[in-house]
């Protein structure tokens, strides 16, 4: 056999995953692009240039999305990098019931965005809502959490940090699972105590751990659509609307070359956000 | 390198992902277009209804077209309102429409290219016995592709007459007698405006229902509005829409329910009927579904129209019905043709009024609003044999902005101030105008 047909060998193997991949992925993605410089009717184009991303720029609410976007996104990493840490921490130590409590955690990320953002905006009622209705019962007055327009997105993204702080968790415990026991008997050995075992080893080792918490966290925040569309649809007015709930209702209101232009933003928007972490973060990982 | 490669086909995903993220809506395929067994010559229509409309009608002339023609239906149901225009658009746009589509007709017909989509039935039976003020809201390049689902009804105030006894008060003839009996009503200690802001698209019907006085003190103002002449922000009578919810709203007089932006419409609705909210400014087609969920109180719901500014205009802005319409891609053509036949028929249309009462007036010929209708409908009868009705914008022009419930939602919670609504609203205008393909915009 000779080198060249031994090295196409092992592309053949590729090949059904490569065609699924283009057909259903890559292809879209580059028809996007190309629509998004087009006035589109699903059936019928006109190739009009610049106009539909400057028309998008144009979107009244569009600085509101951008805000909120970028609000949305670091809120819910900075909450589940957080909470998911100290969760994972506190799961691997020794407890009772640890099992089921890991599961207990890791149980939101099973339902389904919808059906949460329906639960909580139930929940999150002004007046008739279990949150507000206990929070009276200590005498205070809860604040109309999706109604007012400074709070919603704040709830909405709250929300989020319950739903996928369970993820965190587990990629958390993997992570400080991980790391290998010499560490933490030398810290034994030399009289630690267990913050500065927190602080000196489990931090910094699990390190690779909390890096793709981070990069997933802010992605999924980045292009949240689901959650925002179910508790707010990005109401009151345009108050909690993201770029993804934007982009949705231009669609939906028919102006598919402006949406697809707006996806194209929004895939620009991602990537020049992402990148950076990802080349700032990995940057300072550790080896173990 | 790898890890760039990694983040890079990451981006690609998720971009992709988001860009076919329209799909959801129309998720649920209608599989059973192959179940059309083959033995026996009976057929299944499928049809797709908003889940706002009143199904009594339907299912009345279904089984009668079934016993007479063996063409059976099998009713979906999608969401009201932009969710479920988003629904009916996705399902054209993927080719899996139903055979049959209940759809609004006017504007928001036309966002959804009738021509392309929909069967042409200018030349049908029973067309000539429909009217033309309704023919004109289905009609693209002069080709005719609806006929109307139900009767007409109204957008107005419907209010509860039980209260406004106890509490002596008279309908009001002007926008001020209106906020007075509201003052009076709220220092009743009751809600003096019901507002539903949870499902948004019902924050438009205070402007939407102005369109009376709009058009009595501008008639030209349709017209000119579609040419891209005329503007809502520039127009007084038109602005006063805006100016309207923003004086009942947060920043007005107040006059709202508490929880107004987590009411949802059928809580709007149990409000009027319980007498707790006293008006709620809405189209009449709540009157059937008050009367299932309320029975007694349905006597005591009134309706008046939208007052405006001076006592000698006073009329209702009306609503066409909704358009029964049949996918251009239908596979059952012909039985689709022959339910839609019968359904227009006299026969068809008196077996739909004895089995769902109307909402208001009909606008086929020969058909008559019976002894039993509505209260409420009782009430509208003087105006349209008056003649003092005119429908709503969006059925004499094509353009209505997409945004539309967003920014009134706006208005009434008091977060923009009605100018600038209204200069917001004209740009949304234009957008849907370009998208349409107008000229002169």
């Amino acid at each position: 056999m000779n080198t060249m047909n031994n090295k196409m060998y092992s592309y053949y193997f590729l090949l059904p995953a490569a065609i699924i991949y283009f057909l259903f992925f890559l292809f879209p993605t580059l028809m996007s692009f190309f629509y998004s410089f087009t006035w589109w009717t699903l059936t019928d184009w006109e190739f009009i240039g610049f106009e539909n991303f400057i028309n998008f720029f144009q979107e009244p609410s569009l600085r509101i999305g951008f805000r909120n976007t970028l609000f949305f996104a670091v809120t819910a990493t900075t909450g589940k990098v957080v909470l998911g840490l100290l969760f994972a921490v506190f799961l691997c130590s020794k407890i009772r019931n640890r099992g089921l409590l890991r599961s207990i955690v890791f149980f939101p990320v099973l339902i389904s965005a919808i059906a949460i953002g329906i639960a909580f905006s139930v929940m999150m009622h002004p007046t008739d809502g279990i949150i507000n209705s206990n929070l009276a019962k200590i005498g205070l007055n809860g604040p109309n959490w999706l109604g007012e327009p400074s709070l919603a997105i704040f709830s909405v993204a709250f929300t989020d940090i319950w739903r996928g702080v369970g993820i965190a968790t587990v990629i958390f415990i993997a992570g400080i699972m991980a790391i290998p026991w010499e560490y933490r008997e030398a810290l034994k050995i030399d009289g630690g105590s267990s913050f500065q075992e927190f602080w000196h080893i489990t931090l910094p080792l699990s390190r690779p751990a909390m890096n793709t918490v981070i990069i997933l966290a802010l992605i999924d925040g980045l292009r949240n659509f689901d959650l925002v569309w179910a508790m707010t649809g990005g109401g009151p007015g345009f108050s909690s609307d993201v770029l993804a709930s934007i982009i949705y209702k231009q669609y939906a209101g028919g102006f598919y070359g402006l949406a697809t232009a707006g996806n194209v933003i929004l895939f620009l928007f991602i990537a020049l956000i992402a990148f950076p972490v990802f080349k700032f973060i990995n940057r300072r990982e550790v080896d173990l | 390198m790898k890890k760039e490669l990694m983040a890079v086909t990451c981006s690609w995903l998720l971009a992709g992902s988001l860009a076919g993220c329209g799909g959801d809506g129309g998720g649920e395929a209608s599989g059973n277009d192959a179940g059309g067994s083959s033995g026996n010559d009976s057929v299944t229509l499928s049809m797709l209804v908003s889940e706002t409309a009143n199904l009594n009608g339907i299912e009345a002339v279904a089984e009668a077209v079934e016993e007479e023609h063996n063409i059976s239906v099998e009713i979906e149901q999608r969401p009201g309102g932009p969710e479920g225009e988003n629904v009916v658009k996705t399902r054209l746009a993927t080719d899996d429409m139903s055979d049959l589509v209940l759809f609004n007709s006017g504007a928001l017909l036309q966002t959804i290219d009738p021509p392309e989509n929909f069967v042409d039935l200018t030349d049908e039976p029973n067309m000539d016995r429909v009217h033309d003020s309704y023919k004109e809201t289905v009609t693209t390049d002069g080709r005719i592709y609806g006929v109307p689902a139900n009767s007409s009804q109204v957008g107005a105030w419907l209010y509860n007459k039980k209260v406004y006894d106890e509490l002596d008060l008279e309908i009001p003839k002007t926008w001020d007698q209106l906020m007075e009996n509201n003052q009076m009503i709220k220092d009743a200690g009751k809600t003096a405006v019901i507002a539903s802001y949870n499902e948004i698209w019902t924050a438009q019907l205070p402007l939407l229902a102005d369109f009376y006085n709009v058009q009595a003190e501008e008639p030209e103002f349709a017209e000119n509005y579609t040419a891209g002449d005329a503007k809502f922000a520039d127009t007084s009578a038109a602005l006063r829409g805006f100016e309207k919810i923003w004086e009942l709203g947060v920043e007005g007089e107040n006059f709202f329910n508490e929880d107004f932006n987590a009411t949802t419409y059928n809580q709007g609705m149990e409000m009027l009927a319980t007498g707790e909210g006293v008006h709620y400014p809405m189209l009449s087609q709540v009157l059937p579904i008050m009367e299932e969920n309320y029975p007694d109180a349905i006597g005591d719901i009134g309706v008046f129209p939208q007052p405006n500014d001076t006592e000698d205009i006073n009329g209702f802005t009306v609503w066409m019905p909704d358009a029964l319409l049949i996918n251009k891609n239908t596979e059952k053509m012909e039985a689709a043709k022959q339910w839609v036949e019968f359904f227009i028929s006299k026969e068809g249309l008196e077996i739909y009024a004895d089995a769902a009462k109307s909402i208001g007036p009909f606008v086929v010929d020969g058909i008559q609003v019976p002894d039993d209708a509505f209260e409420a409908v009782k009430q509208m009868q003087p105006y349209f044999d008056e003649g003092s009705t005119a429908p709503a914008l969006e059925f004499v022009s094509p353009i209505k902005g997409a945004n539309l419930p967003q920014i009134t939602s706006e208005v009434g919670a008091g977060i923009r101030e009605p100018q600038e609504a209204a200069e917001m609203y004209d740009d949304d205008a234009e957008k849907q105008a370009n998208q349409l393909g107008i000229d002169g915009w």
